[in-house]
């Protein structure tokens, strides 16, 4: 591991401060990601900021009636929410889906949203990858790519986001609230994350030493009839293959509104809005909601040997939404 | 049957018997080994490998008692409680969060002590293998894997044990399927999951 100095920032003005002034710092979570590839020299830190002692810990009920998370609840906590179990499902369901409960118990929400990918190529430093280093090739589109994206690629990195908490998030429209040296703001999270484009080595919008303070998730009453399905090679303790998250607001029968997010298929957390627009006014039905999956995946690119998983991800969609509709 | 017969085919096709494979294993062990000490040489000699400046002091209590050390900032909990206070008790597998073998409980919690850096750990009260005994008694899990056999070769077991004394605190696991989820992040090469789960039920139950 590349040697680093380590600090603790007592407040979120500290941190910020020493993150802008330093390019090679990081701010460390949980650790659980960062670590891992700074174990594998897949990142080479020579700062190490510790804000595990912000006051950002708390899970709170705004007076709008949005719930605020703060960017250090662990994912257990959030998970385990009753506010979030009750009223967010899909968030609860997605986080437990994810890791291990031990990880879990470490895992910031900030932390979360920012993991990079699990393509092996990306891993192996002894091979070309274009999100490591950048314009040395992408490994994966000629090679070995089960487990890569068939929605938003391009020709220089396939790579899936690997996060679960993200396609609930991206499903309920969070927002992120990220502080940086020149003040605070929000951010959509349909804007957060970036398509690989020509540069897969950029993930998101932030800013060097931007500390990403909260995740808001406005209040939605639809969203207590809520799911997440993953399906992956294990049954547990593994990344996604392919992931729904879906709402569905249903009125005798018919849909009045609906939110549908994919994961394990695609570059970034992939909100579906077309397959959305196109359930809202139909009936439950298996019709209307194979419509939907069809649609969600008609731009699905596939390669060489991911080429199931346009399928897969239409049936674990379904599988979903017929949770939620209540067709068996 | 047949997939047998088949694959005994290959052998004989590609001619290797089991004692010219091991020759073939040692040589390309050989060679790893040439190319990595070659490879060694050409590193610049300004490069360190330990880092004497800047290292982080850290307090904690492990297993109630308060420990100071100054250690390389890159040195993981696990690390430090192996090889700086020789606790052997908690194991390393993977290193990367990917077994459980390493597990703790860090203020009661359960995590992976080989993905969290020592110097994050400052205040904290650690539980490890060799803290849940009262003395001679064991710990109440700690007899049920004896009485249930929840283990073979037993490199898992301190992590299957913290991981479970974690799992009974939460309070989130009722049925076999939700032990057996929640139990997910500790892996048993040997596979001694059914006895595993008998043996937390038990101490469940009481
Ligand atoms: C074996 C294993 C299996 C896993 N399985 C899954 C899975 O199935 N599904 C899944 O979704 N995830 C899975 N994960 C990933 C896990 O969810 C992430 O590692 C975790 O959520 C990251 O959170 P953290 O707090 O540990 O992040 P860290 O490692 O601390 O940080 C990650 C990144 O975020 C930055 N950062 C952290 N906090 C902030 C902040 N507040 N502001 C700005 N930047 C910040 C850090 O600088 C770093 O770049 C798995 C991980 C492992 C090791
Ligand atoms: S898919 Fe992306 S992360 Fe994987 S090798 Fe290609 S460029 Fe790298
Ligand atoms: S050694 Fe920590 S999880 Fe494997
Ligand atoms: S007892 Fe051998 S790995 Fe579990």
């Amino acid at each position: 591991m590349h040697p680093f100095t380590f600090i603790k920032a007592g407040d979120n003005n500290t941190a910020i401060k020493a993150a802008t002034e330093n390019a090679a710092s990081k701010f460390i979570g949980g650790g659980t990601n960062l670590v891992d590839l700074m174990k594998m020299n897949i990142e080479k830190p020579d700062k190490i900021i510790d804000i595990n002692i912000l006051p950002l810990k708390e899970i709170k009920k705004l007076s709008n009636g949005n719930i605020l998370i703060g960017a250090l609840v662990t994912n257990s906590d959030l998970a385990y929410n009753e506010m979030i179990r009750n009223k967010f499902p899909v968030l609860s369901e997605a986080i437990l889906a994810g890791a291990s409960a031990q990880l879990r118990n470490i895992a910031t929400t900030g932390g979360n949203l920012l993991q990079r990918t699990r393509c092996y190529y990306f891993y192996d430093t002894a091979t070309p990858c274009n999100k490591r280093e950048p314009g040395s090739g992408c490994s994966a589109i000629n090679g070995y790519n089960r487990i890569h994206a068939v929605l938003g690629t391009s020709d220089k990195c396939i790579a899936t986001h690997p996060s679960d908490m993200c396609v609930a998030m991206a499903a309920l429209d969070a927002i992120i609230h990220v502080q940086g040296i020149n003040g605070e703001r929000k951010i959509m999270f349909s804007d957060f994350h970036t398509l690989p484009g020509d540069h897969p080595e950029i993930e998101n919008i932030l800013q060097k030493g931007d500390l990403i303070t909260a995740v808001e998730i406005p209040a939605l009453s639809f969203a207590k009839n809520s799911a997440y399905v993953k399906v992956r090679d294990r049954a547990s303790y593994d990344f996604a293959l392919a992931s729904a998250a879906v709402a569905l607001d249903i009125n005798n029968g018919i849909i009045k509104n609906a939110r549908i997010a994919l994961g394990g298929v695609a570059t970034k957390p992939w909100r579906a809005t077309e397959a959305e627009q196109a359930l809202i006014g139909k009936q439950v039905s298996a019709n209307s909601f194979k419509d939907a999956a069809d649609i969600a995946l008609k731009n699905s690119k596939e390669l060489k040997f991911n080429s199931y998983k346009t399928e897969l991800a239409k049936r674990t969609l379904i599988s979903a939404l017929n949770k939620i509709g209540g067709i068996a | 049957m047949e997939k047998k017969s088949e694959s005994s085919t290959d052998e004989i096709k590609t001619g290797s018997t089991r004692r010219e494979f091991l020759e073939q294993v040692s040589v390309i062990t050989a060679g790893t080994a040439l190319s990595v000490s070659l490879k060694a040489a050409k590193l610049p000699t300004n490069r360190k490998f330990y880092q004497e400046e800047g290292t982080v002091e850290v307090s904690f209590f492990i297993n109630d008692k308060k420990m100071t050390l100054e250690l390389d900032p890159r040195t993981s909990l696990l690390d430090a409680l192996r090889e700086k206070l020789h606790l052997t008790g908690t194991k390393k597998g993977c290193d990367r969060g990917q077994c459980g073998a390493c597990t703790v409980l860090v203020d009661g919690k359960r995590i992976n002590s080989c993905l969290k850096l020592a110097g994050m750990c400052e205040g904290a009260h650690i539980t490890t293998i060799e803290g849940l005994a009262k003395g001679d008694q064991l710990h109440p899990l700690q007899t049920a894997f004896l009485k249930h056999d929840a283990f073979q070769c037993g490199y898992c077991t301190p992590g299957q044990i913290c991981s479970a004394v974690g799992l009974i605190k939460e309070g989130h696991a009722k049925t076999d399927d939700e032990i057996r989820e929640l139990m997910s992040g500790n892996i048993c090469r040997c596979g001694a999951y059914q006895n595993i789960l008998e043996a937390i039920k038990e101490v469940q139950k009481s």
